[in-house]
């Protein structure tokens, strides 16, 4: 077992453990909005921020891929990790307005309005990748990845066609934390109609 | 066709079937025809042994890929800080007017593909400007005005 | 391109021993007459961006229909960058070592006359020193060069990069000998460690530290180990790394050797730019030449190690620069950078221990491996040793590449070596370490430049961009600019990033037009600590950097642009109006053509005006004035 510190209160956690996973062991509450436990964690959505301390000297670090370390001292609440998270969130609330999710997570942690444009109302997907990191590691079938870079990254097929590798076993869907996968899907596969089939999950 | 079937198993000939000779073979391939057809990239994924997503989602990655035919001639202004201090970005407003599109795309005659590049590390001769493969060095629109004519006429 | 020593590269053989090595050094120094002439011209990428490779032509051509005697014909030889760019082409005529600037192919004719035929300079195209007139002969003599102390520069524009015996009679694989005949990997290790080298590529990591490490990992978790050269040089205004990959290719290949050699490994990657068609051309000829000497590849130097290397071009993105990008993308993959809270020399391509160095860095190993770790750490500043390459651009007279000892004062670098700016007025602001680094004020002048003075300054070293700017280059539309390239060059991973750096931009380009108050200004100050401290890989938390110390040296001209609607420099298009000073203008009509708008107007050589409602402020009409008669308010 591995002896650390978050908020100052001792915790234990299992080698090979990322402090995520001890928090949620603990139920100290972090937001995260690209983590799933079924897919391999990316550390991209950095809403899971935490503070690292040693004397005067700290810095944030993602906690869904941060390892536990013996004596570490870990805060989760902070002024910086708040900044963090509030213009995230303030971003967010422009970026995909039409999510009804991420505004209820947005006013949990204090965030109501955006002083942002809005470049599209419409717009619900905020490229955390879940679904195409559960159409890879998952189905094993890779039909959708994340094409372009930077602000035009986007979820998609090849060449934004329908693609034939895709199934429709509705992973994606299932997995979104948006429900932007249930109008993406249809740009991936041919027929709109998924069959959600159960995960082994 | 036949040619450009001729030049994709030249490619294919070059590398092992193997992942990290992906990013080698589109390279060749756009080189010698220009673009990357979607026939093209599902041979060449398919050599490589990894899905098609990667070798699209690579394409879509790196700046210097084109999924469509490019123009007759290509025009590259260079937008590096030395230009971009000397000039660079009046440069591209000036061909986008001319030229009646926006950087990164082709004229519909399919004569000219404007492209910008950040430093070709001539920063010595801002602004830079690069058509085809022939270097403007201080270039003015009066210069690229009569480069884009030379290449027309060629 | 060489024509003196064409009889030799026709007996290329394997080396077998250190001794093979000295002999071939020596045969190819005394085949070689020291009196003939030679003609060097410099086809760096400035200078054939000015049209060197006319000039080698029209000396080719103009040497084969000569009468010159076959015991005087002259050798024409092309080197990699020889740093003075803003006075290209360059052409320097050995033994004398006559400098020429700005040449001609019409020169060439008067060259072979008058300066090798009858052995004259030609007074018209020495170099002329910009502030007293006075005539350099030699490159030993312009000050430009006197003030450097160039040790990875040495060979570059003195060598023919495509020719490996030049390269040879240079010095070139003699640290390597060294290496493998004398040192044990384990002391080759220890003498980089003892030397205090830092890598060049930007945050400045003791590279024996890194070496080290892999070393460890190797013990911990077993092999392979990679060495990778990082060539990815994606900073606008900078082409040190691109020059010592063109210019002296032999010195990066020799620096990887022996890295390869202390950490044991048998494969190496060399990840070049495409930006940098001739450093990939060179490399991949560099490494053929080493191969048929048997310098790299099976059984080097008949000593049993064994080490082969390739090339991976780049295909186009800044973030491939930041290590784990990198590995990602010689893996094949999108540049992504990975979540690293492992360390590369630990896990690094394809999860293996990977040493991955810069260039500059790596150019710098057989340097202290052939004069010890001593030697070396005696050059520069304590805990900065060695020496700089850097790049000196933009609103500075001496445009071109300058290597001086690590500590040398800001001044000394753009003021006495650069020249200055060339109004004669005191420089505005250097921006040092690219995209990612800071702006350094005038006041900031007696700086000394190493790793730690620059990052306590709130810049960084970077990799050794140097832009320098005078008062008419306006701090907001440069942080603007920074920041619209690291938006396109973001990998769009994170949010921070992908997110924030475009909000930021939208903030600059709302100031740029006037909009905006100095809570916004607080608030572009909040985003950023945000965007630093929540972004995923090194171009992301770097990425506030220039906007950060504009904010902290230039607060007044931001305040300028949003409460007073003024960009004081004169660049920010919306702030400004266009106009014809009617006491210079002499009606000449050139601006009035040229218009795309059509809004000047004016009677012929009479004082025109112009239409400031319809100007769309493209700035044709002042760069066409040859009366200097257009002028910005």
């Amino acid at each position: 077992m591995i002896t650390f510190q978050i908020n100052d209160t001792p915790v234990e956690a299992e080698p090979g453990w990322t402090v995520l996973e001890t928090a949620r062991h603990y139920g100290i509450e972090i937001p995260t909005l690209c983590y799933h436990e079924a897919v391999s964690p990316s550390g991209a959505c950095r809403l899971c921020m935490v503070e690292l301390r040693d004397g005067d000297w700290s810095k944030l670090v993602a906690s869904c891929i941060f390892p536990v370390a013996e004596g570490i001292r870990i805060y989760t609440e902070t002024e910086r990790i708040d900044n963090v998270r509030r213009w995230i969130f303030e971003m967010l609330l422009a970026e995909v307005p039409a999510s009804p999710e991420i505004r209820e997570m947005a006013t949990q942690y204090g965030v109501e309005s955006t002083r942002f444009s809005v470049k599209d109302p419409d717009e619900d997907c905020m490229v955390c990748g879940l679904c195409t990191r559960a159409c890879e590691e998952i189905v094993g079938l890779s039909a959708i990845s994340l094409m372009s870079r930077g602000v035009h990254k986007k979820v998609g097929a090849p060449f934004s066609r329908p693609t034939e590798v895709c199934v429709a076993c509705g992973c994606c869907v299932t997995i979104c934390p948006t429900g932007a996968m249930r109008r993406l899907i249809e740009s991936v596969r041919e027929t709109p109609e998924v069959t959600l089939t159960p995960l082994a999950v | 066709m036949l040619q450009q079937a001729e030049i994709l198993e030249s490619v294919l000939e070059r590398y092992p079937s193997k992942p990290e000779y992906l990013i080698f073979m589109l390279q060749d391939i756009q080189a010698d025809c220009g673009y990357i057809a979607p026939e093209s990239m599902e041979i060449i994924c398919e050599h490589a042994n990894v899905p098609i997503t990667q070798g699209y989602s690579v394409a879509t990655f790196y700046q210097s890929f084109r999924l469509e035919p490019q123009g007759e001639h290509e025009i590259k202004v260079c937008l590096g800080t030395a230009c971009h201090l000397k000039g660079g970005e009046r440069l591209v407003e000036n061909l986008e007017r001319k030229l009646d599109i926006h950087r990164g795309e082709t004229t519909e005659d399919m004569m000219f593909t404007l492209n910008t590049v950040n430093c070709l590390g001539a920063c010595a001769m801002a602004p830079v400007a690069v058509v085809d493969d022939e270097y403007i060095s201080s270039t003015t629109p009066a210069k690229l005005d009569k480069s884009l004519k030379a290449a027309q006429q060629q | 391109m060489m024509t003196g020593n064409t009889a030799l590269q026709s007996e290329t053989h394997r080396l077998t021993s250190w001794e093979d090595l000295h002999a071939l050094q020596q045969q190819i120094i005394e085949a070689h007459d020291p009196n003939q002439s030679r003609i060097v011209v410099c086809h760096g990428t400035g200078c054939m961006a000015n049209g060197s490779a006319k000039i080698t032509r029209a000396f080719q051509e103009a040497l084969e229909a000569s009468n010159i005697e076959a015991k005087v014909m002259p050798g024409i030889k092309t080197t990699g960058c020889q740093g003075l760019c803003a006075h290209g082409p360059l052409v320097q005529i050995n033994p004398q070592g006559l400098f020429y600037s700005r040449v001609k192919p019409s020169d060439v004719e008067e060259i072979i006359q008058k300066t090798i035929v009858e052995k004259k300079p030609i007074e018209r195209l020495l170099y002329k020193d910009p502030d007293t007139g006075e005539a350099h002969h030699t490159e030993a003599d312009i000050p430009f060069y006197k003030l450097q102390h160039r040790l990875i520069l040495k060979n570059i524009g003195k060598i023919d990069p495509t020719d490996i015996h030049d390269k040879i009679t240079a010095g070139g694989y003699q640290a390597l000998a060294k290496a493998l005949f004398t040192m044990t990997p384990e002391e080759v290790v220890a003498e980089i460690e003892k030397s205090g080298l830092r890598g060049r590529g930007g945050a400045g990591f003791p590279a024996g530290r890194k070496w080290r490490g892999a070393l460890a990992a190797v013990k911990k978790k077993g092999g392979p180990v990679y060495v990778v050269v990082n060539g990815d040089e994606g900073d606008p205004g900078a082409f040190m790394d691109g020059s010592i990959m063109d210019g002296d290719p032999h010195a990066v290949l020799e620096g990887l050797i022996i890295g390869a050699y202390a950490l044991g490994a048998e494969k190496g990657y060399l990840y070049v730019r495409a930006e940098y068609p001739l450093a990939i051309k060179h490399l991949d000829l560099a490494m053929q030449q080493a191969r048929e000497y048997g310098l790299l590849g099976e059984n080097i130097l008949n000593t049993g190690f064994s080490f082969d290397a390739q090339i991976n071009r780049g295909a186009g993105a800044f973030v491939c620069g930041e290590s784990t990008a990198l590995f990602t993308s010689i893996e094949g993959k999108p540049g992504n950078p990975r979540p690293k809270y492992v360390r590369s020399v630990e896990e690094g391509l394809w999860g293996k221990p990977t040493v991955l160095n810069n260039v500059e860095t790596w150019a710098n190993v057989p340097l202290i491996i052939e004069k010890g770790a001593d030697w070396y750490s005696s050059i520069g500043v304590p805990h900065s040793t060695g020496t700089k390459v850097f790049c000196l651009v933009g609103k500075v007279k001496n445009v071109g590449l300058v290597e001086v000892p690590m500590g040398t004062s800001l001044s000394t670098i753009v003021e006495k070596i650069g020249g200055g700016v060339p109004s004669g007025k005191p420089f505005k602001a250097v921006q040092t370490g690219g995209p990612s680094g800071g702006c350094l004020p005038y006041e900031s002048r007696d700086l000394p430049v190493d790793f730690d003075s620059l990052t306590k300054a709130g810049s960084m070293m970077g990799s050794g961009a140097m832009i320098v700017m005078d008062e008419h280059d306006c701090v907001v539309d440069v942080a603007r600019y920074f920041l619209r390239f690291l938006e396109e060059e973001s990998c769009g991973k994170c949010l921070p990033c992908r997110l924030g750096l475009t909000r930021m931009r939208e903030i600059l380009d709302n100031f740029s037009h006037g909009i905006g108050s100095e809570k916004d200004i607080e608030d572009l100050q909040s985003l950023s600590k945000a965007v630093q401290d929540g972004a995923l890989c090194a171009l992301g938390t770097s990425a506030p950097n220039p906007c950060l110390t504009t904010l902290k040296f230039f607060k007044d001209e931001y305040v300028a642009h949003v409460r007073d609607q003024k960009c004081p420099a004169g660049v920010c298009k919306d702030l400004i109006t266009y106009y014809i000073d009617p006491d210079a203008c002499t009606g000449c009509r050139t601006c009035a053509k040229q218009c795309p708008q059509e809004c000047i107007t004016g009677e012929k050589k009479k004082p025109h005006v112009i239409d400031a409602d319809n100007c769309i402020r493209c700035g044709i009409c002042m760069e066409t004035c040859k009366f200097g008669a257009v002028l910005v308010q």
